[in-house]
């Protein structure tokens, strides 16, 4: 099991000029990032949806590497995403699941068979070229890299602890520092520059 | 055009709306009437089809397509309409984003009689949305096809044109 901010520090010097739809890890990749207006934290719309968005970015913008850190609370609502995305096949596109085997911000219930789903099988079985797993920080270290280096659509799944919200949503401290419309306009605008 | 094709909705006249409109993306999960319509988009090589798996997915996939500057349509059943709730709430009028979805009105009868309660809560289930939206007919009906594109555009927020045309002309 990793740190969630331990690992995306990992990401960070590999990021170059991808475009970030940093999901549920965004409140860690806002104090990490070094190019927020290609950042694209959009919190959580409506859950099951990240890999869509992602998806659709990738295809809209080919030139352009998209890193998504999805959440398996989130990927299982949409696991059929996993069959789109392996056939429109994106070769900019990098899905990295941050996987705490729990619903964190409603308690820390568990999901459905929460330590036995290999997430990074059903990627590809769902016809993923590229599919792996890490629960430790070194390893991901190592592979990183090479990882980033593959044409995708890639699939990683990560093992990370849990960071369990109790407080009422109305009481608990935002982290995003832009509303959803502006980094909309900021992405559109570092496009189109 | 003949009274009777004047009576229908041909696929070749819903893909011309798109064109006109300059779709490029067509996000979307076949229904009972689209199959016509996929032929001819299939066969459109300016067209990028999105097959979707649940019609929610289409809609977090178009405001993608949309924040990367692309210009999607989502194309799927009144069913999946309402199966898609949170979603459309979420990524389409939640990120604003300037789209239309075109929907097959499954169990729509002018009289207002029907056998289908796809039919019934369709369009309880758009005003309770909010979302504005066009009901076309036959071929005749088309240019709404474009005023929900002009008015998608005009108030970045989904619109809505259901296809009231089941058992006949969309499906040949």
């Amino acid at each position: 099991m990793m740190h969630t901010a331990e690992l995306l520090k990992l990401f960070r010097p590999y990021r170059q000029n991808a475009i970030v739809v940093p999901g549920r890890g965004g409140r860690h990749w806002v104090h990490l990032t070094d190019r927020p207006s290609l950042d694209v934290p959009l919190g959580d719309p409506a859950m099951g949806g990240h890999a869509g968005f992602a998806l659709g970015l990738a295809l809209a913008r080919p030139e352009k590497k998209v890193i998504l850190f999805d959440s398996e609370g989130d990927l299982l609502m949409s696991l059929g995403i996993l069959a789109t995305i392996a056939e429109q096949a994106p070769t900019n596109l990098y899905h990295f699941l941050l996987d705490n085997e729990c619903y964190a911000t409603t308690g820390g219930q568990p999901v459905p068979n929460a330590t036995n789903t290999a997430y990074d099988a059903m990627a590809r079985a769902a016809g993923y070229p590229h599919a792996a797993a890490f629960t430790e920080l070194a390893d991901v270290e190592h592979h990183l890299p090479g990882l980033l280096a593959l044409p995708g659509p890639v699939f990683v799944a990560f093992k990370v602890l849990p960071e369990v919200e109790n407080a009422p949503i109305g009481r608990r401290t935002r982290w995003q520092t832009r509303t959803r419309d502006q980094v909309l306009a900021d992405l559109r605008a570092e496009l189109d520059a | 055009m003949t009274d009777a094709a004047a009576r229908t909705l041909s696929p070749e006249t819903v893909l011309a709306q798109m064109k006109q409109n300059g779709v490029t993306d067509v996000v979307w999960l076949p229904d009972s009437e689209t199959n016509w319509l996929y032929l001819l988009m299939k066969a459109d090589p300016a067209l990028r089809l999105i097959g979707v798996t649940r019609e929610g997915h289409a809609c977090s996939i178009a405001a993608g397509l949309a924040a990367g500057g692309c210009s999607p349509l989502i194309l799927i059943q009144n069913t999946g309409l309402m199966e898609s709730g949170d979603s459309l709430r979420g990524w389409l009028l939640g990120l604003n984003v300037p789209v239309v979805l075109m929907v097959g009105y499954r169990g729509w009868t002018r009289h207002g009689v029907n056998q289908d309660s796809a039919a019934t809560y369709t369009e309880r289930f758009l005003n309770a949305f909010n979302l504005t939206y066009y009901l076309v007919e036959s071929d005749a009906d088309a240019d709404r096809i474009s005023i929900a594109f002009q008015e998608a555009t005009r108030t970045k927020q989904p619109v809505v044109v259901l296809v009231g045309d089941e058992y006949h002309g969309f499906n040949r």
